[in-house]
């Protein structure tokens, strides 16, 4: 997409800066983020509040820190726990073939049936809003995806001369398929795995701002979101910092991804 | 001055292109294409020959521009022209069939809607007279049942089928020059023949100029009247075919001719022996596309057929797409299960439910693949490749695996290249690569499918010499499978021609070069190119 | 046209056992919040006799399948069962609220392709130049805004900065069709921005491909003018992929968008949704779930009936 180098550079440093602020967070904010000071309430952007305080008089962007180390927790653990559930079904339904197989994927199928968020909001109903119930509805949400492509790809690869090769050299099929077939998939599971922690991102963010997300008083940019909607005329800054942040680190994570998919695709890379 | 000598159709001066970047891709060619000549423009790939082709239209790639020179059609530099105007050339007055027929068809339009839309923008035609202009052109080029052809899609047709009706849709224009780009290399050896025949028939009649670009000097030898040597983006050589074929002045035409098929009568007659692989009315079934709603159809590939191989020897199978000359191959390895009939090895039956016997009749074959870009993994190293079946042999330390290895690299010619991975390499050393992991383990019989048939002329010679020294050095049996009887009589001892799964010719190779007696061999030599015919 | 109509009845029976096991799993959410179902169904001002009716109306005597036939009956007669917070019967009130929903979306979607596909097309053909780079960067920046964020910046700018549009609130298009517009303009532009960009790469990436392809060297080479090439012949074959792009989008977003209902204040089938899980109201959660999948599958099987207009070669294979 744009140049190759760019879109690298800039995702990078994009999610370089997104993650620096979490880790931080984890060590030192400016204020308590939660410290409620009735008296410095609803302050607009200061050299003493880089970007304001909220209704509580709570310190915007120490609480944008915090919210950063929820949305990168919800998002990695959301992303491992799908692709490890993806990548496990999708290698048994690809290498099994028949009846595994069949059944695997009607349940994906019907997982599928579902938009995306909104499989994770039933989910919600049984878990409640709290950030485990989170990351186990997204990654029920998101896991058939992977599944898909892990099997499509297991399905693809055993098609390859190369496998064949391998089985007439006198390899089992398990040599195989962990030493031939498993490391030729990896590239579409890890461009999949990229855009899903956007996705995760947008969709917590998206279920805090319900609130039908990670419960308040947390901080995440969703549920800040949510907050200053009320405010929205006296205090327009109080809305727009945490949606910046979320739209930086899709951003980041969207022009990664290009990067990865022009390296990783082979036709993409002759031109 | 101009009263002498009339213009040529096309006459390229000086052309030079480069990429963006500077990088040349031609350098100083200047060629003449007369009105009705067949010239043939030949070259490897990456001699850029196609480039050279595709400037005539100025249809080159954004990257790829003309830096100098000029290229005069019918007096005019193309390079010089409007946009409108090359419009009205394109089509018109320069047609062009490309290479891969699966995918040079608008797979969205019908056939009818694609033969029209050209003649209808450079002819003032109504609906009607375009159509019937078309069906006359489909029947012109041997397509049965034009008018249904009309408004049926590509994906209908098979390959062959394409390539005619491509030429169809260009030569219904009567174009005064016609660029064919490797119009039948993606065709087995039969279809070329067809597809070539109606294309030199046409263009004769409508007198239409051939620019015909190839790496085949077979096929220059026989149809056209001039050649064209492209090296590297240089012409290296240029004249009358018989010149240039019988009197090459430059060693790297020398190589090419050098190329074409000869056939070897070095080859000593083999011992007497018991066979080490023998086939006994084998029988294949492939179940058709099947789904949860239909019953798959069943189908023969291979129909009662028996063969054996002796050690030592080399067995060619020869026979179009189709013939079941593949599956046999596989079947004989015991990839597939047979529906009929019995392989047996040193005279132990396959069917035997001895799984040891079965291991150890895997571990003795090989197997070469046609395709030297899939059939190795892209993300091991070459001497990992190669150093691979030498898991299951005998225990070895890591140093006898490593001298083994580089021992196998020297011998296939890749010293050095041990540490690299396959894309990193050729198309040719990467069938090297293939050639050595299946003979390292030095088998007793080997598959060879197809190995050189995706590979140019000159490199093809190379692999084939390679593959002869190794069989000769390790004195594997081998079943080479090929639809080209060309390559086939440098390597082999006995030839088998299959067609629709059955054997319907099999002798020793001069027995059936010389003495053909069912006529789809007769067809399929008549077919394979030499430079005999320009003789 | 034997294998076209082969094509489409295959692909209406694939629908069936996804469909069946999206009610299971339906079905199955609610049963497996603890508690009472019929009480959880009722809701907490229940009397013992109405309990006692609602538990063998769902047998809840019988074993679990049989509870599931009962239930899975009702549903295809179309009774859903009544919410709990006012007693109206669920399919009545979703259909209401779905059209609020399916109005906006279907609007924006379209404006969304016909905006799209001319801009993936143009930044194709004009690959790596700038009018390319400038239309991957503004879509790709589209695409990173959250929808209800943009939603609160356009309402924060126009509604109240310049006042040109109405803030919150709905009305209902039959009583006063202008007013109507004004209240769902900032929505519907909202959600068109969103899926301009995604829509665009995709329409991009998928005509670089066709570009690539011999067959359009093939229609240049018979002298077609570029516009003739790109309309006739990159556009119907790039379209295909945007096309399945679409449909999924628009399933998508026809069960709700309840993160833009929320900022727009209009009465959306996804406001029904979260509205009902917040008041624990489980009959309407499971009309809901159960409508918004059948909307997904629907749309997306009436976008593949469709594909073989764009691509002959799928009812082939």
């Amino acid at each position: 997409m744009i140049r190759q180098p760019a879109n690298l550079i800039i995702g990078s440093l994009l999610l370089i800066f997104i993650g620096g602020m979490a880790l931080l967070a984890l060590f030192w904010t400016p204020y308590d983020p939660a410290a409620i000071k009735l008296i410095s309430r609803l302050k607009p952007p200061s050299a003493q509040f880089w970007l304001g305080t909220d209704e509580f008089g709570r310190d915007v962007v120490s609480r944008l820190m915090t919210g950063a180390v929820q949305s990168m927790t919800v998002a990695i653990l959301t992303v491992a726990f799908a692709v490890t559930m993806g990548t496990l079904t999708g290698l048994v339904a690809g290498y099994t073939r028949g009846l595994v197989d069949r059944i695997l994927m009607v349940f994906s199928d019907a997982l599928l049936a579902f938009p995306g968020t909104l499989l994770a909001l039933g989910l919600m109903v049984i878990s409640g809003p709290n950030k485990y119930g989170i990351i186990l509805a997204l990654g029920i949400a998101y896991a058939p995806s992977v599944l898909r492509i892990v099997r499509a790809s297991v399905l693809s690869a055993r098609e390859r001369e190369y496998v064949e090769a391998s089985r007439v050299i006198g390899n089992s099929e398990l040599t195989t398929m962990f030493r031939h077939i498993l490391p030729n998939c990896t590239a579409p599971i890890v461009v999949l795995a990229t855009s899903m922690f956007g996705w995760v991102v947008l969709a917590e963010s998206g279920l805090s701002f319900l609130g039908l997300g990670v419960p308040p008083p947390a901080p995440t940019w969703g549920n800040m979101l949510s907050a200053a909607r009320t405010y929205i005329e006296k205090a327009p800054w109080l809305g727009l910092a945490p949606g910046i942040c979320i739209s930086l680190t899709l951003l980041g994570i969207n022009l990664l991804g290009d990067a990865l998919r022009d390296r990783f695709d082979p036709r993409m890379e002759q031109r | 001055m101009s009263t002498e000598t009339p213009h040529p159709l096309l006459s390229v001066r000086n052309l030079r292109v480069a990429t963006s970047n500077g990088h040349p891709v031609l350098h100083d060619i200047s060629f003449d294409v007369e009105a009705g000549s067949i010239v043939a423009l030949v070259g490897e790939s990456g001699s850029g020959k196609t480039v050279a082709a595709r400037a005539a239209m100025r249809l080159l790639p954004k990257a790829i521009s003309p830096v100098a020179g000029e290229i005069l059609f019918e007096g005019r530099n193309v390079l010089k022209m409007s946009d409108l105007e090359v419009r009205q050339v394109r089509g018109a007055k320069i047609g062009m069939v490309f290479q891969e027929p699966m995918v040079s068809l608008n797979p969205a339009m019908t056939i009818g809607a694609q033969l029209v839309e050209g003649l209808r923008l450079h002819e003032r035609l109504s609906i009607e007279a375009a159509f019937a202009r078309a069906t006359e052109m489909l029947e012109r080029v041997k397509i049965p049942n034009p008018v249904s052809c009309l408004a049926a899609f590509p994906h209908q047709f098979s390959g062959g089928m394409r390539q005619r009706i491509m030429l169809a849709s260009v030569m219904l224009l009567r174009p005064k020059l016609l660029i064919a780009d490797e119009p039948t290399t993606a065709l087995d050896t039969l279809t070329q023949r067809e597809v070539l025949e109606v294309m030199v028939d046409l263009t004769r009649t409508f007198g239409t100029a051939v620019l015909l670009i190839t790496h085949n000097l077979g096929l220059v030898a026989q149809y056209a009247k001039k050649v064209i040597v492209l090296e590297r983006g240089r012409l290296i050589e240029a004249g009358p075919v018989d010149d240039v074929l019988h009197h090459p002045k430059e060693q790297y035409t020398r190589t090419l001719i050098d190329a074409l098929p000869k056939r070897d009568h070095s080859r000593k007659p083999l011992p007497e022996a018991a066979p080490l692989v023998e086939a006994r009315n084998v029988e294949v079934t492939f179940s058709g596309a099947g789904n949860m709603f239909s019953t798959a159809e069943k189908k023969l590939a291979v129909r009662g057929v028996s063969l054996d191989v002796r050690p030592g020897e080399v067995v060619a199978v020869v026979g179009g797409s189709g013939s079941g000359k593949t599956t046999l191959g596989r079947a004989m390895l015991g990839l597939l299960p047979l529906s009929g009939g019995d392989v047996s090895f040193r005279g132990k039956s396959m069917a035997t439910t001895d799984r040891a016997a079965l291991r150890d009749y895997r571990l003795q074959c090989q197997l070469v693949f046609q395709d030297p870009y899939s059939s190795l993994d892209p993300r091991q190293k070459i001497a990992d490749i190669i150093g691979e079946p030498l898991a299951h042999g005998p225990k070895l330390s890591r140093a006898e695996k490593a001298e083994r290895v580089g021992a196998m690299l020297a011998e296939v010619g890749l010293t050095g290249l041990g540490d690299r991975f396959p894309h990193a390499l050729s198309g040719g050393q990467r069938q090297r690569v293939a050639i050595a992991r299946a003979v390292i383990r030095n088998p007793a019989f080997v598959v060879a499918d197809e190995p050189v048939s995706a590979l140019d002329m000159t490199i093809q010679k190379q692999v084939l010499d390679l593959f002869r020294k190794l069989q000769e050095n390790h004195g594997f049996a081998c079943l080479f499978i090929s639809h080209d009887l060309g390559a086939v009589s440098r390597v082999a001892d006995r030839i088998v021609v299959m067609q629709q799964g059955l054997i319907i010719e099999e002798g020793s190779v001069d027995r059936i070069l010389d003495h053909p007696q069912h006529i789809y061999t007769q067809a399929l030599l008549e077919a394979t190119p030499t430079l005999a015919v320009a003789a | 046209m034997h294998t076209l109509s082969k094509y489409v009845a295959k692909r209406l029976l694939w629908t069936l056992p996804t469909l069946l096991i999206v009610a299971i799993m339906v079905f199955f959410l609610v049963r497996m919040i603890p508690g009472d179902p019929a009480q959880l169904i009722l809701g907490d001002s229940a009397s013992s006799e109405e309990l006692a009716n609602l538990r063998a109306n769902m047998g809840l005597d019988q074993p679990v399948p049989v509870q599931f036939l009962y239930w899975f009956g009702n549903v295809l007669q179309g009774d859903l069962g009544h919410s709990i917070s006012n007693g109206v019967s669920v399919l009545p009130l979703m259909l209401d609220r779905f059209q609020v929903s399916a109005a906006i979306v279907l609007v924006a979607v379209t404006l969304a392709t016909l905006i799209a596909v001319p801009a993936g097309l143009l930044a194709a053909w004009r690959q790596n130049e700038h009018v390319d780079i400038a239309l991957v960067a503004a879509s790709t920046l589209l695409m990173s805004v959250p929808s209800f964020w943009l939603g609160l910046v356009l309402l924060l700018v126009f509604g109240l900065k310049l006042g040109w549009l109405p803030v919150v609130g709905y009305v209902p298009f039959a009583e006063k069709p202008w007013t109507a517009i004004t209240y769902v303009i900032l929505p519907v532009v909202t959600l068109m921005l969103i899926e301009v960009g995604v829509l665009t790469r995709m329409m991009r990436a998928s005509a670089i491909e066709i570009l690539r392809l011999e067959y359009i060297m093939h229609a240049r080479a018979k002298g077609l003018s570029e516009r003739t090439v790109l309309l006739r012949h990159v556009l119907p074959n790039a379209f295909a992929p945007t096309w399945t792009m679409i449909g999924l989008v628009l399933g998508g977003l026809l069960g709700g968008i309840a993160v833009l209902e929320t900022v727009f204040t209009l009465p959306g089938l996804g406001r029904l949704l979260v509205d009902a899980i917040f008041a624990r109201d489980y009959p309407v959660v499971q009309g809901c779930l159960l409508f918004t999948a059948l909307i997904y599958v629907i749309v997306n099987l009436i976008v593949d009936l469709c594909y073989p207009l764009f691509d002959p070669r799928v009812a082939a294979s």
